[in-house]
């Protein structure tokens, strides 16, 4: 593919460190004109640190990054963009109740004299670049009135915008439906024509064969390799990405034949995100949900934790059919919720330690009056912070002052504290660093020994693999199937069954 | 792990006790600052007599100002408090001086009246969701129109309820400590401070009402009902009004129903002076007490020192936006 000089872009021992990690080692990439190049790899395993390093979010530590032929050293968003670099993120930064010209031109907004607005230019400048991409847009549309998929051809034209001849597009279909990702191809494909060149961060496989050129994997801050995307097989990438050896301890099975089961759902519905999911746990068991990010594991448990609405769908506990439509029924029912997002969703973080472990349970801790013993929520918060390890210099310490992995502990012991049966842990070691992963992994299995019910949501496969009794894959909405835990099962089984989006429309369509 | 515990014993125990006595603390001190500036500046000041004047002015804005710190440390604002205290003085006076019913009920009635509003804001704001700010406003000019439709847009006196006067006016201690003539307004704040303050630090209520302003969403995924909870201390706060209303009452033994709008701002002027922050999760009764001093301090002050009233105003507010400064560049140094 041509010689160094016509590369549009080449990084080549790229090193990035952050405080007690080293994100990239040595990591090259490079990208043709008119080429789209993948960029794959498993959640954490830098891609998106390299690319904000080409986009001027973060500096180098060192290494060479050339743009066209000169060396650059861009170290702002904005000098990135001069140096004709554009990226879309995965979450669209728009305003949407400003139109979609102004929105493109946002900062940068053609005047008139006295500095008033020029929006007849506005639109103008706007409908010459639509032209250009060959998109029918209204430039005065507002930006909310659009699918989310116009929204991203937006963000696509306000890139181009600043005349950037890189585009860098971070898991640009996660939220696209079939027709919507059909026709990001088509412009990204007349894009290819012009000579852009395109950076595409995307977890489906599939997508790959349709779209790429190259691939180049990633794996735990290190380059792996660069294969092209027509000639290489999906599991041999699959396999690159995986690569390494899992699991320190060997995770055994428990035999939980003839056990109650806990927890059944079935027929789960809600909107476009679930559709007729159903499974169920046994006391004792650890049920794993893989799938990637979007697949719809995270609305699995806020629709039976009752944190969403759910359309339908029956949740039996013990046996028992429970009507939950909110938090505190779940919370009576013996279920507990261990959010992805601890800071918003767990936790009070400007609270002390011993309230946020008392939060879920405050009316055992009620007298007369609604006067709290605070003698006795102190001896319980303490009795868990001694049973579980939590460190804190005591129990009136604010929780925004412990690290990540005590303040996960903070929330588990709350909803022991309630008693609560099923345990639903939705990411439980994200933020949390080596260390402190493998003692929640522990506090999990003994939990599970004690005879709780536990359900772990996890983007990482070998903490799937570490953990899950049983695990269940999620695609789109939908269980595209239940794999045995332990050995029999690879990562790249789960990959099969959580990349193919065909797949989840058959599982489903022949289960019933 | 080594870091996570490094960072842990970095910061022992800079908990909630700190920042709340730092903010105590600068609230004090200002306090003091301004009582040895106005009695230096003029020999009249220290007067007991003007102390206890001073004392009589902040009652009725400090049972207002604790009101709406319960509902601020909840991230909410309550902006009917003046106008919901007018009402509750209609309501007594409709009930003692047109009904003529003995003088308990006339108070109870006012209280209950105050905190069936409070109900109502909670409600809209609870279970409805309109922003607290809407909400109150809307109250507040409810509360003001409806007062003067029940009053007739006239003022309702006390003249036939003996010893009406005396609640706010009367002097317990003074009794007791003929030198120490307080007024019993001021004896009644106090006591609503104790009492608020006994909640917010003791009861499950006041527990719910810090974790509500830290973090509401993660408070309901606890399985909270945070909708009933929000709803109760809106309507405990409206009930602190009801007590408000019958002090203004008491102290103009007439029940005005022109009055109350602006005092809403003054109370939550002396709630942001206090230290409590407007975004929630954090405050306390003592510093609201303290901010509810400073404005009357300084409105006395000024006036002993024959500042014109309108600078006063213009002073009250300059001090508004330092104490508020003041806290933001401290939040800022701790995180």
């Amino acid at each position: 593919m041509g010689e160094t000089m016509d590369k549009l872009v080449d990084m080549t021992g790229i090193d990035k460190h952050f405080p007690g990690v080293h994100a990239l080692k040595s990591v090259q990439f490079d990208l043709f004109p008119g080429e789209v190049h993948a960029l794959m790899g498993e959640n954490g395993a830098g891609k998106s640190t390299l690319m904000k390093i080409l986009s001027g979010i973060y500096q180098r530590d060192g290494g060479d990054l050339v743009i066209e032929g000169k060396s650059v050293n861009p170290t702002t968003p904005r000098e990135a963009q001069n140096l004709g670099i554009g990226i879309i993120h995965q979450e669209l930064s728009l305003m949407n109740d400003l139109t979609v010209a102004q929105n493109i031109f946002i900062g940068r907004e053609p005047r008139k004299s006295f500095g008033r607005l020029d929006e007849a230019a506005l639109n103008a400048q706007t409908a010459g670049i639509f032209a250009t991409m060959n998109l029918a847009l209204d430039p005065r549309a507002l930006v909310g009135s659009l699918t989310i998929a116009k929204q991203q051809m937006v963000e696509i034209a306000k890139a181009l915008s600043y005349r950037s001849k890189v585009l860098v597009m971070d898991e640009p279909t996660a939220a696209l439906n079939d027709a919507e990702i059909a026709e990001l191809f088509v412009i990204i494909r007349r894009l290819k024509a012009e000579g852009v060149g395109i950076v595409y961060i995307s977890h489906k496989m599939d997508e790959l064969k349709q779209i790429a050129d190259r691939v180049t994997v990633m794996r735990d801050g290190e380059y792996v390799g660069t294969v092209d995307a027509a000639d290489t097989p999906i599991s041999r990438i699959i396999a690159m990405m995986v690569g390494r050896e899992v699991n320190e301890d060997p995770l055994i099975v428990p035999d939980l034949d003839g056990a109650e089961v806990s927890l059944q759902v079935a027929g789960l519905n809600r909107g476009k995100v679930l559709h007729d999911v159903s499974f169920s746990v046994q006391k004792g068991e650890i049920l794993g949900f893989a799938g990637l990010m979007g697949a719809g594991r995270t609305e699995v448990a806020r629709a039976i934790f009752g944190a969403d609405p759910k359309d339908s769908g029956e949740v039996r506990v013990h046996g028992k059919p429970v009507s939950i439509k909110s938090p505190k029924d779940a919370v009576r029912a013996g279920i507990g919720y261990l959010s992805e997002d601890r800071k918003h969703f767990g936790l009070a973080t400007g609270m002390n330690v011993r309230d946020n472990i008392a939060l879920a349970s405050m009316d055992l801790f009620t007298g007369a009056g609604g006067v709290l013993n605070d003698n006795e929520i102190g001896t319980a918060a303490n009795s868990y912070i001694t049973q579980l390890g939590i460190r804190t210099p005591s129990d009136i310490q604010e929780v925004r002052l412990l690290s990540g992995g005590n303040q996960q502990k903070v929330v588990i012991a709350k909803w022991l504290l309630r008693d609560c049966d099923i345990l639903i842990f939705d990411e439980p070691t994200r933020g949390i660093d080596v260390g402190a992963k493998s003692e929640i992994y522990k506090l999990l299995e003994d939990l599970a020994e004690q005879g709780k019910t536990i359900i772990v949501i996890s983007s990482e496969l070998p903490e799937i693999m570490r953990l899950s009794h049983r695990i269940a894959v999620m695609c789109e909405g939908r269980l595209t199937g239940i794999l045995p835990g332990g050995k029999d099962t690879t990562q790249e089984d789960i990959m099969h069954l959580a990349t193919q989006r065909a797949a989840a429309m058959q599982v489903t369509g022949t289960a019933q | 792990m080594t870091t996570a515990t490094d960072i842990d014993k970095k910061k022992p125990l800079a908990g909630l006790s700190e920042s709340g006595a730092y903010q105590k603390m600068l609230a004090f001190a200002s306090l003091i600052a301004l009582l040895i500036g106005f009695s230096i500046a003029s020999p009249n000041f220290m007067q007991t007599s003007n102390m206890i004047a001073i004392l009589q002015a902040t009652s009725v804005n400090g049972v207002l100002a604790v009101a709406a710190t319960l509902v601020i440390i909840t991230g909410g604002i309550d902006l009917s408090v003046g106008t919901l205290m007018t009402f509750c003085a209609v309501i007594a006076g409709v009930a003692l001086t047109y009904l003529g019913l003995p003088l308990l009920i006339g108070v109870a009635a006012a209280i209950a009246a105050g905190a069936l509003c409070g109900l109502c804001s909670g409600t809209f704001v609870a279970k409805m969701k309109i922003p607290p700010f809407i909400a109150t406003l809307g109250m507040m000019l409810i509360l003001k129109g409806l007062s003067l439709v029940i009053s007739g847009t006239r003022p309702i006196y006390f003249n036939d309820t003996p010893g009406f006067d005396q609640i706010s006016r009367g002097s317990l201690i003074g009794e007791v400590f003929p030198t120490l003539p307080i007024p019993n307004g001021v004896l009644i704040l106090f006591l609503v401070a104790i009492a608020a303050s006994y909640i917010l630090g003791r009861t499950v209520l006041g527990r719910y009402t810090f974790a509500l302003g830290s973090n509401e969403e993660a408070v309901r995924l606890s399985g909270v009902n945070t909708d009933a909870w929000k709803m109760r201390i809106y309507a405990l706060a409206g009930g602190i009004c009801g007590i408000g209303g019958i002090l203004i009452a008491s102290r103009l033994n007439s029940a005005q129903p022109a009055l109350g709008l602006g005092y809403e701002l003054e109370a939550i002027a002396a709630v942001v002076i206090g230290g409590t922050s407007l975004s929630g999760g954090r405050g306390t009764i003592l510093g609201t007490l303290i901010g509810a001093l400073i404005m009357a301090v300084l409105t006395n002050g000024l006036r002993v020192l024959s500042v014109a009233q309108e600078w006063q105003t213009v002073v009250t507010g300059a001090i508004i936006i330092l104490a508020v400064y003041a806290d933001m560049a401290r939040r800022k140094k701790t995180g």
